[in-house]
């Protein structure tokens, strides 16, 4: 067969459904011991155990919200130093034209002003986020991932995945509600 | 091998009795579907109650008085208030900062509690966010506009300008801006991400096109990814860690716009944390007030129960004390520090004055009748919660009135005066809760009013969800 003519879309993954968090925790754990590597949970509230057992287990965000952080009350101190002391001094009472103690509260804020905003860029960039199309919201089922499902997807860039027959073999020992594959 | 089953999205019958919330937080007999179903079907589901369109109304033609305030005092200039020497700072900033105050419980409930492991501030936390959002907004309005030159109030930002001059970043004034502008930016920050997994759980309930797209587009599309949530939950817990200093820090220095001044029994050290519990104490008292609302006319009941309410009553009567004992020691400093300026000041704002009244409404208002919350009877009881909530909205507003009303007399009789607001006082004060009632409605119409997918990680484990808050534990 001619690859132009087949209308079959290349998968993303063979997906499989459960209906409470603890199947899925217990379906990602056996996953990954069974030695697939490039796979997704996905759950209508948090479940820290999902990415501990996908190999997840701290994630970048601290660390970019210190930084920004950081940088924002640098900048803070630096900048109110610059215009008292050296672009625009003035006499304040007689107080030294360095009077730091009267500069924390606008460093504290721009501190606070900009690891959050870090944080949210941080997160929505990490996360590849605003992103409206994904080949998971082709599985009908899927949308219940929002309400009362959760689901364990494995994807075809595993090098375990093969054809994804042998994927499919492995979901339904786990006793899935259903099965479906992801197409691209 | 299991079959591909068609997701049923209509109909789902709890068969199961669940037994009652231990800790009384969820009531009902709701799992993670009904409940989700419950709060997004105010959003989706196209009904409105007949009370949302009385409230609307009611709030927006509150607003028109903003409208027509504003028109007036940008053509005519502040002359058209009462503001006059000495009494510089008049209404404007008595709402200013009773606004702000208001908007402190939200990020309080959101951030320290949740830094606390306190359950119940799960189905509360996202209209006391928009709460302090949108009072916040009416906040901001005052200082913008008794600037008299609004249309340079960006001057008070540092900006490297052609002139070559900068503002004084020694002055509380310029502290206020900064501290102002960052609460609203990162409150706004913590709601709008603690909503992401909400307006997801309604793109996919969504009953018409519009509906789906409208929300699709500002979950951003989010898919509940494990990985996703591990930097979300990390991301939550470190704005309410940042939020938490952050309250006090914003009112502290909106204190600091009294306390730096030289003027008698504005200049103490009593005021920074004075005024953040005054903040928190109208807060939840304002959350009072919206509770009330929506657990009568949106049922709410389930999530938002008595013992919520009771909550929130003994926080107001920690935080009443608090303020009270303020008062106490404004008197005692007055006293005991030997200052003729400062003793005869309060003699003049307790008796001899001519506002002498507006102490003993305040007392009688924030420190004397809120003491009936010392009953479980009367905490329990909405009705009387409501007056007595609004008991301490009218003393937190006479609060700041009467540290106003100080300017009336200053060092020096010479310099003493009265004040009187105008009606355009009124006007623009009354319209401003117009906005904020008017903002409130539109929140509950298009958003949910409470976090559908912390109240599922909430529930029981038996009921689908994760037993509890979670957070805490898996933000790594």
């Amino acid at each position: 067969m001619n690859d132009l003519h087949d209308t079959t879309p290349a998968l993303h993954g063979i997906m499989a459904e459960f209906t409470n968090a603890d199947a899925l925790v217990a379906a990602v754990r056996t996953a990954r011991e069974s030695g697939y590597t490039r796979m997704d949970g996905y759950s209508p509230y948090p479940v820290g155990e999902v990415a501990d057992e996908l190999g997840f287990p701290r994630s970048e965000i601290g660390a970019i919200m210190f930084i920004g952080g950081l940088c924002g009350a640098t900048f803070g101190l630096l900048m109110q130093t610059w215009i008292t002391v050296y672009d625009y001094p003035l006499n304040i009472g007689g107080k030294p034209f360095w009077s730091w103690p009267m500069y924390i509260p606008i460093t504290w804020a721009l501190l606070v002003l900009t690891a959050s905003l870090s944080g949210l860029f941080g997160l929505l960039a990490l996360c590849g986020l605003p992103q409206p199309y994904h080949p998971v919201f082709n599985v009908p089922q899927f949308k219940r991932a929002t309400r009362d499902r959760f689901f364990i997807c494995i994807e075809s860039t595993d090098p375990n995945f093969g054809d994804g027959q042998g994927v499919k073999t492995f979901l339904a020992k786990l006793n899935p509600e259903s099965i479906a594959e992801v197409p691209e | 091998m299991a079959t591909v089953t068609e997701p049923a999205t209509k109909g789902h019958v709890i068969q199961e009795i669940y037994p009652p919330h231990p800790e009384g937080l969820v009531g009902g007999n709701h799992n993670i579907v009904t409940l989700g179903d419950k709060i997004a079907d105010v959003v989706i589901g196209g009904h409105t109650p007949k009370a949302w369109w009385g409230f609307f109304l009611f709030g927006f033609m509150l607003l028109q008085g903003l409208v027509v305030g504003l028109t007036y005092l940008f053509y005519m200039g502040t002359g058209v208030w009462g503001i006059n020497q000495p009494v510089a700072w008049g209404l404007a900033i008595v709402n200013f900062v009773w606004w702000i105050g208001i908007g402190h419980a939200g990020t309080l409930i959101s951030a320290i509690l949740l830094l606390m492991h306190q359950k119940w501030r799960t189905s509360i936390n996202r209209y006391a966010e928009a709460m302090t959002l949108f009072a916040v907004s009416c906040a901001g309005i005052f200082p913008l506009v008794h600037m008299g030159r609004p249309w340079v109030g960006y001057w008070i930002f540092p900006m490297p300008m052609n002139y070559g001059a900068w503002p004084q970043p020694r002055s509380p004034l310029m502290w206020d801006a900064f501290a102002v502008s960052t609460y609203l930016t990162v409150s706004l920050v913590f709601w709008y991400v603690g909503l992401i997994p909400d307006l997801a759980v309604l793109r996919d309930t969504a009953k018409n096109k519009l509906q789906r797209i409208t929300y699709g587009m500002l979950s951003l599309g989010w898919r509940g990814s494990a990985y996703h949530w591990r930097r979300y939950e990390k991301l939550y817990l470190l704005l309410a860690g940042l939020g938490t200093p952050l309250v006090f820090s914003v009112h502290t220095i909106v204190s600091f716009d009294f306390a730096v001044a030289i003027v008698p029994l504005w200049h103490a050290t009593i005021f920074p944390p004075f005024f953040v519990a005054g903040a928190i104490y109208s807060g939840f008292a304002m959350v009072v007030w919206l509770a009330v609302p929506l657990r009568h006319f949106y049922g709410m009941k389930d999530f938002i129960t008595m013992k919520h309410m009771e909550l929130c009553a003994k926080v107001m009567i920690a935080t009443g004390l608090l303020v009270s004992f303020g008062y106490f020691c404004e008197l005692w400093m007055g006293w005991y520090s030997h200052s003729e300026f400062e003793w005869s000041t309060t003699y003049q704002r307790i008796w001899a004055g001519p506002y002498w009244w507006s102490y003993w409404v305040l007392i009688f208002t924030n420190t004397v009748f809120p003491q009936l919350l010392w009953f479980k009877r009367i905490r329990t009881n909405e009705l009387l919660l409501f007056i007595i909530a609004g008991s301490v909205h009218v003393g937190m507003w006479f609060e700041r009135y009467v540290i106003i009303i100080t300017l009336t007399r200053d060092h020096s009789p010479g310099a003493w005066g009265r004040y009187a607001p105008t009606e355009w006082d009124y006007a623009i004060m009354l319209g401003s809760v117009g906005l904020f009632i008017t903002l409130f409605c539109l929140f509950i119409k298009f958003l949910p009013m409470i976090s559908i997918t912390e109240m599922r990680e909430f529930l029981p484990f038996k009921q689908g969800g994760r037993d509890g808050h979670a957070v805490m534990e898996n933000a790594k």
